[in-house]
């Protein structure tokens, strides 16, 4: 596979989805060809192969124009470093700072190198997530002193919000450094909700990891699911019946509808028009009450596993979500009526929290706030996997990356996942369901790519030679895209905060892990 | 003299009681604009209920302003309740204070809650209170200027008097009175913490202005801050109906009036309170920097009003 002049010797590893190893060294040249073309970095995460003879390894996934590149490069067991990527794709400065805490490989010469995700609860020198870690240890209740950046001058202040917050609402700290009511700066602290996911899907016989992967981040279960699927899958080279592929997809879409009806009825809450909130939520709760009755979870949970899909579609129920549809996509026109011509929710809207186009390019800004930007991506329109590759997605764009941008991307992506569900309902193959996965017996690697409702979601993992689980790193679209929350409300006043921070609706669970 | 410090007492008293009333009265409306079902008429007395029942949880290095607080605002609010005449007019508390008095009291009441809420060196109390007097200070003077056209038609400040000259005098109609009630209803919904200007019901920290002040109190202390919000808002909706619609209430003396006027006051608060939940459910609210506009215009349209008494009223 080439990018730019060179040839970096990828594999196609799966539908659009590329392979190589290379030199840490080599990572750099890669990266500036990538950035050249216009690609993005999308994952950055490490693993510790020792148990293989291999020492560390650091792995990357990047978007091309032919699809999306994983490479690998090995690094010595003894003080594992790579060069940092950070200055080329700003996005993976906490991606490598959260791998420096977990596994202790360190990106040399990063400007940032303060901790992300250790906040006190283990010593600087243990990394959790080495095979070796002992997990006996107890834990350390070290104070977190965090190393805020500070903004000095006559008259600036500090507001520390959070990671308790007065509604209920995931945790997430938050420091402003205002005049007045302007911000001058925000600095976002995580990893509050850090659970060690990913050293539990250690030794995991496949099945269970399929529920762990959905969960992390609950609002994108489907998404999460089927990469981990499509992964698994790839690993023990199965090929899942048509008829679950499908059903997979209107999984996916259902998910995406439901979070969309919920975020545009929070966006009118956030601006105190209650009644446009009563109106989506009772939709979406339609919606999900519809789910639970069809498929037995208001959320879809554990619908998708690996070899297929757990629940079927039946005649009736075909005829009931197509039903609710037709009936959620005439209200939903009306509401937007509504929306479109409320002058104060306008008002709201426009012009706050703009993230321009050049610096969602430079910074990475991905998935639904991306397409918001001019940042034209989406999996299921440019490398769809089937069955997108038969559904012709149509992609909502908006060049003006304020909140009423994304909010009208949200509008259009719910009609064009309603007409896309028509058309499930309407073509799905008949057949089986589910496959019995055969293990292949050998340490074998995958990865899934599915376009979950918030952006990208990347599932990469590796199987041992017995059948479990030996590393899973799942991959959030939130890792790249809540710096851009920091620039979005640069300028804005403090109370449009809670305004432009529902308008990315970003996961706090799913990059804590 | 005893049946006006009778009456006195149980106009004052009602007040207290009943205050919390309307505000359920709005919260219902407003649930039933929006589609959902309502809590009762009495869900804010549970709640008052509720939070007395429970222990203060006070920060270490609360001072004690900050415990004085809740009550002093109580009072102040108590005190304006006495003051507005809701059934009967000219009752022996009238004379203490006049309009210019009554915008005193009101603000009396926001200093300590101000100054409460910067007691504990939150952010958020701060920031509130910075907020709130960003408010405040423009409504003040456009109150006035309302309170200005009222008594500039009945030639004196006393509220009594301006009641008696509006209501029990021959019938005119008075152009400027509609500047001012247009004024006056957008300050009260600034004063009272409602949408345009503030959402009661938020839960985000970071766009609160009245509930950023009391994010601290609890227990009998927040409860005591509630009940003065409803107080406050029946005050401002009794004040509204004293000026603009004070047909009913009850002359000084006559006794016999008293239950017609009770009937009137609560016809035109459930009136009130329904306009309010209306108006509050088709307006989103508008961004903090442009309550010092919504507030401009109501001054603009106050100083109108008393322009408009100069040009055809005298």
């Amino acid at each position: 596979m080439k990018i730019g002049e060179h040839d970096w010797h990828l594999e196609l590893f799966g539908k659009h989805i590329w392979r190589g190893r290379m030199e840490a060294g080599q990572l750099l040249a890669l990266a500036r060809a990538v950035k050249e073309e216009g690609g993005q970095l999308i994952a950055l995460w490490g693993s510790d192969d020792r148990q293989l003879g291999d020492g560390f390894a650091i792995h990357v996934a990047f978007l091309t124009s032919a699809g999306l590149a994983w490479v690998s490069s090995t690094l010595p067991a003894e003080a594992p470093a790579y060069p940092d990527l950070a200055h080329i794709f700003p996005q993976a400065d906490r991606m490598q700072r959260a791998t420096f805490d977990l596994l202790g490989i360190k990106a040399s010469d990063a400007v940032d190198d303060r901790k992300w995700l250790r906040h006190g609860a283990w010593p600087a020198n243990v990394f959790p997530l080495r095979k070796d870690f002992d997990a006996s240890l107890p834990a350390t209740h070290d104070t977190d002193a965090y190393p805020f950046i500070r903004v000095e001058g006559d008259g600036v202040h500090e507001i520390a919000v959070g990671p308790i917050h007065a509604g209920t609402i995931e945790p997430g700290h938050f420091r402003f450094s205002i005049i007045g009511d302007r911000i001058l700066k925000l600095e976002e602290r995580q990893g509050y909700t850090h659970k060690g996911t990913e050293k539990r899907f250690e030794g995991m016989d496949l099945a269970t990891g399929a529920k762990l992967a959905g969960r992390v981040s609950g609002d994108s279960h489907s998404a999460f699911a089927w990469a981990y699927c499509m992964a698994i899958e790839t690993t023990t080279n199965s090929s899942v019946p048509d008829r679950a592929i499908w059903l997979r997809a209107l999984f996916l879409e259902i998910e995406r509808i439901a979070n969309h009806l919920g975020d545009i009825g929070y966006l009118g809450n956030d601006v105190a028009l209650t009644f446009g909130f009563m109106q989506f939520w009772r939709l979406r709760e339609d919606w999900l009450r519809l789910s639970a009755k069809l498929f037995g979870h208001r959320y879809l949970f554990d619908c998708i596993v690996p070899g297929g899909v757990a629940m079927d579609i039946a005649e009736a129920g075909r005829t009931e979500l197509k039903a609710l549809a037709d009936r959620i996509d005439a209200e939903v026109q009306e509401l937007k009526a509504i929306y479109d011509e409320h002058a104060g929710l306008q008002d709201r809207f426009a012009n706050t929290g703009i993230v321009k186009p050049d610096m969602a390019a430079r910074l990475g800004l991905t998935g639904l706030a991306g397409r918001a930007s001019s940042q034209a991506w989406d999996a299921r329109v440019q490398f769809p996997q089937p069955p997108y590759d038969q559904l012709e997605v149509s992609m909502a764009t908006h060049r003006r990356g304020d909140v009423l941008a994304r909010a009208e991307m949200r509008f259009g992506e719910v009609f064009e996942s309603l007409r896309i569900i028509r058309e499930i309902l309407g073509r799905m193959p008949e057949g089986d369901i589910q496959i019995q996965l055969q293990p292949g017996g050998a340490v074998c690697e995958g990865l899934g790519w599915v376009e979950g409702w918030r952006g990208p979601v990347i599932v990469a993992v590796r199987v041992n030679a017995d059948g479990r689980l030996d590393r899973v790193h799942p991959h959030d679209p939130s890792w790249q895209n809540w710096p851009l929350v920091e620039v979005g409300v640069l300028g804005n006043i403090v109370p449009d905060f809670p305004l432009i921070n529902k308008s990315f609706n970003l996961s706090y669970s799913g990059p804590d892990l | 003299m005893s049946t006006g410090i009778l009456l006195q007492l149980a106009q004052t008293l009602l007040a207290i009681l009943l205050a919390p009333l309307l505000m359920g009265w709005v919260n219902q409306c407003r649930a039933w604009l929006q589609g959902r079902s309502a809590p009762p008429i009495t869900q804010p007395y549970r709640t008052l209920k509720k939070l007395f029942h429970k222990d203060a949880v006070i920060a270490h290095h609360a001072s004690p302003l900050f415990r004085f607080a809740p009550y002093m605002i109580f009072a102040c609010m108590a005190l304006a309740a006495g003051i507005v005449p809701t059934i009967a007019n000219d009752l022996p508390f009238s004379p203490a204070a006049d309009v210019i008095a009554l915008v005193g009291i009101f603000a009396l009441a926001r200093v300590f809650l101000a100054l409460a809420a910067m007691d504990i060196g939150s952010a958020f109390g701060t920031l509130g209170a910075r907020r709130e007097m960003l408010v405040s200070f423009l409504a003040e003077p456009a109150l006035l200027m309302v309170f200005f056209t009222a008594s500039l038609i009945s030639q004196s400040t006393q509220l009594p008097i301006i009641v008696q000259t509006l209501a029990h005098r021959e019938f005119a109609i008075y152009p400027s009175l509609a500047f001012a009630a247009v004024a006056f209803w957008m300050i009260s919904v600034a004063e009272n913490a409602r949408i345009p200007v503030d959402n009661p019901s938020t839960h985000l920290e970071l766009t609160m202005i009245h509930e950023a002040m009391i994010l601290e109190y609890s227990a009998r202390h927040l409860a005591l801050i509630e009940w003065a919000v409803a107080l406050k808002l029946f005050t401002y909706s009794a004040l509204g109906v004293a000026l603009f619609l004070p047909w009913g209430i009850a002359a000084q003396g006559d006794v016999a009036a008293l239950p017609l006027a009770l009937l009137a006051m609560v016809a035109k608060l459930l009136l009130g309170g329904a306009v309010l939940a209306f108006l509050e459910t088709i307006s989103a609210k508008v961004r903090l920097f442009r309550a010092p506009e919504f507030l401009g215009t109501a001054f603009l349209l106050a100083v109108l009003g008393m322009l408009i008494h100069f040009l055809l009223e005298v």
